[in-house]
């Protein structure tokens, strides 16, 4: 564990105990009379939403820091590249399916379709970016602007497929309620969606540290890394079947929650030596970190209905981004 | 370990770029690679470190198929250098030099030290490579391969964007490592450094050897004329040998003839 993991791990630590705390309802842990009521706000309410925020913030800043590490570039993000669309895209096809399909399925259409919907947009990124040749003209650095391109068209895609479904949605309650998922939040979040996510995204973080160090040989540009052994059909794999679940199963749960994979590794990044190996672990306890305190702040902001947590977080993000390419601009990147 | 390209055909973006080249490279030397632009000098040098899949032929290294080993194994045994100074992230030099290490799968701190060591780098290895002149940046990536002890050492234009003393500061360690053993393969396009410091000199046209041979008789005026379509002449006598810092005897190359069927767009210095 490197000296980022330790700050955000303690980061975490402190936040947990304090967003279980906060809420239209404060909870005062040293008043001996706390009620019933307040163990079951705890236990049924808070703990699973708090959970789930950690799960997903981790999937998502190690989602990101894995992205960036592939790409080489710091700017690129799974929200932008077209992963976190095709799941929303996916969850929002399962509004229009869950009329047809029997109660017991209409539980699990909406996970299902969302992971359906990130592996499918992994798969099509693989496929049409995935071929690396042994040409290296075309394969190696072609490869990667491939998979860029190849993002965005599907961002773009999926984005607009999801409009299309907005347009024709079935009813005006279906319409309300796919417009309210889709902008993200963890309210009445319950120990169902915490199963659900929790150990996809375990897995998901686990197969994105299989591919550290292949990340950390592209940091020499493709050929050179290739020339110190790495395989990049293995690497692509893993991050197909890594960045599928950790961001698949994030929009399954709680809907597009953006920036989070773009924002925090730069967070992260001054505090280790830079290397994407080094960045995976600090990401994912720092993205935790980062959606729980976003999480924790639009629940007790004092407004009439909760502000969605991924408009919050994209409220953040937005000008971050563009922060982020000015000191691009001017070559502090 | 002989590293051989035998009747070896190589494509690129569905066209030939090296035809039908054969040549053993033997370990303790340095051969320079050199041709006109687009002779296939990169594609051939790629070809030789098992990163570009031979159409025909085949590159084998003590008569094992390269393609058949595992890419680990290859790393081990063949660094490469490629000409374009790609770096991705802002990391600490040893960090960067430690990469060399990856096929390995240990620290090396041993070998990375000495590579540092090797390369004058021991007061930068905590800087980050952005704060780097360009000879700087130079050395650290040629670390980054000493630091993998390789048997092999491929370099594509390893001198390209480098000044005269940081040029002979890095063949003088190509010399190094030729002397301890490894073999050691250079693109070059500075002809005066390939007669002056190789051992052995190919030269390439539209991806054919048309030379092959001691510098003397590889660069001989007829096959510069034949290559490059200039006429041109060695000026000095053969001096072989110029240690970084001090320059010995060289021998220059100088454009004598009008320009003939020389083409503008490849200076020769």
């Amino acid at each position: 564990m490197n000296r980022a993991s330790l700050v955000f791990a303690l980061l975490l630590a402190l936040l947990l105990p304090l967003s279980l705390l906060a809420g239209r309802v404060w909870i005062d842990p040293f008043d001996a009379r706390a009620t019933a009521n307040a163990a079951l706000i705890l236990a049924e309410l808070r703990l699973p939403r708090a959970v789930l925020a950690v799960v997903i913030g981790a999937g998502l800043g190690a989602g990101g820091a894995a992205m960036q590490g592939y790409l080489r570039n710091p700017l690129a993000d799974p929200g932008l590249f077209g992963i976190a669309p095709m799941a929303a895209f996916g969850a929002v096809a399962s509004f229009w399916l869950n009329p047809l399909l029997p109660a017991a399925w209409a539980a699990w259409s909406l996970p299902l379709l969302a992971l359906l919907g990130a592996g499918l947009g992994m798969a099509a990124l693989a496929l049409i970016a995935g071929r690396t040749s042994s040409d290296a003209a075309g394969g190696a650095g072609g490869g990667i602007a491939l998979f860029t391109l190849a993002g965005l068209m599907l961002a773009s895609l999926a984005g607009a497929l999801t409009a299309l479904a907005i347009t024709l949605a079935p009813n005006p309650f279906a319409l309300s309620e796919i417009v309210l998922w889709l902008n993200g939040a963890l309210t009445d979040r319950s120990w169902h969606e915490v199963a659900i996510a929790a150990p996809l995204i375990a897995a998901g973080i686990a197969v994105l540290g299989l591919a550290a160090k292949s990340l950390d040989a592209l940091t020499l540009g493709e050929e050179a890394a290739r020339s110190l052994g790495l395989d990049p059909g293995r690497l692509l794999a893993l991050l197909v079947i890594g960045i599928g679940l950790t961001v698949g199963a994030g929009v399954a749960v709680a809907g597009i929650i953006g920036f989070v994979g773009l924002v925090v590794p730069h967070l992260v990044r001054p505090l280790t030596d830079r290397l994407p190996s080094s960045l995976i672990l600090p990401s994912a306890l720092a993205g935790a970190s980062l959606v729980l305190a976003a999480d924790s702040t639009v629940r007790v902001l004092p407004l009439v209905s909760e502000l969605r947590l991924g408009i919050a977080l994209s409220l953040i993000g937005a000008p971050f981004f563009f922060w982020l390419l000015l000191r691009m601009r001017r070559g502090q990147l | 370990m002989i590293l051989a390209a035998e009747n070896l055909t190589l494509t690129r973006g569905g066209r030939e770029v090296v035809s039908g080249l054969s040549a053993a490279l033997h370990p303790g030397q340095i051969t320079a690679i050199v041709g006109p632009n687009g002779a296939g000098k990169s594609s051939l040098l790629l070809g030789l470190a098992g990163l570009l899949a031979p159409a025909a032929g085949a590159v084998t290294m003590d008569g094992a198929s390269l393609a058949a080993l595992h890419p680990r194994a290859r790393a081990q045994a063949i660094g490469y250098l490629p000409q374009v100074p790609d770096i991705a992230w802002d990391v600490a030099v040893e960090n960067l030099v430690a990469l060399g290490r990856l096929p390995w799968r240990d620290r090396g701190t041993e070998a990375v030290d000495a590579a540092l060591a090797a390369l004058d780098l021991e007061p930068l290895r905590q800087r980050p490579v952005s704060r780097l002149s360009g000879g700087e940046r130079a050395r650290v990536l040629l670390a980054r391969v000493l630091a993998g002890c390789p048997r092999w050492i491929l370099a594509d234009e390893p001198l390209a964007a480098l000044d005269l003393a940081h040029q002979l500061s890095l063949i003088a360690h190509f010399k190094a490592c030729a002397r301890a053993g490894q073999g050691v393969a250079v693109v070059l396009h500075d002809l005066a450094l390939a007669m002056n410091h190789a051992d052995r000199v190919l030269v390439l046209k539209d991806g054919r050897l048309i030379a092959d041979g001691p510098p003397a008789e590889a660069l001989a005026p007829q096959v510069i004329a034949q290559g490059w379509g200039v006429a041109a002449r060695w000026l000095g006598e053969a001096g072989r040998l110029v240690e970084a810092g001090r320059l010995g005897e060289a021998r220059g190359l100088a454009l004598v003839a009008g320009p003939g069927p020389a083409r503008a767009d490849q200076g020769l210095e």
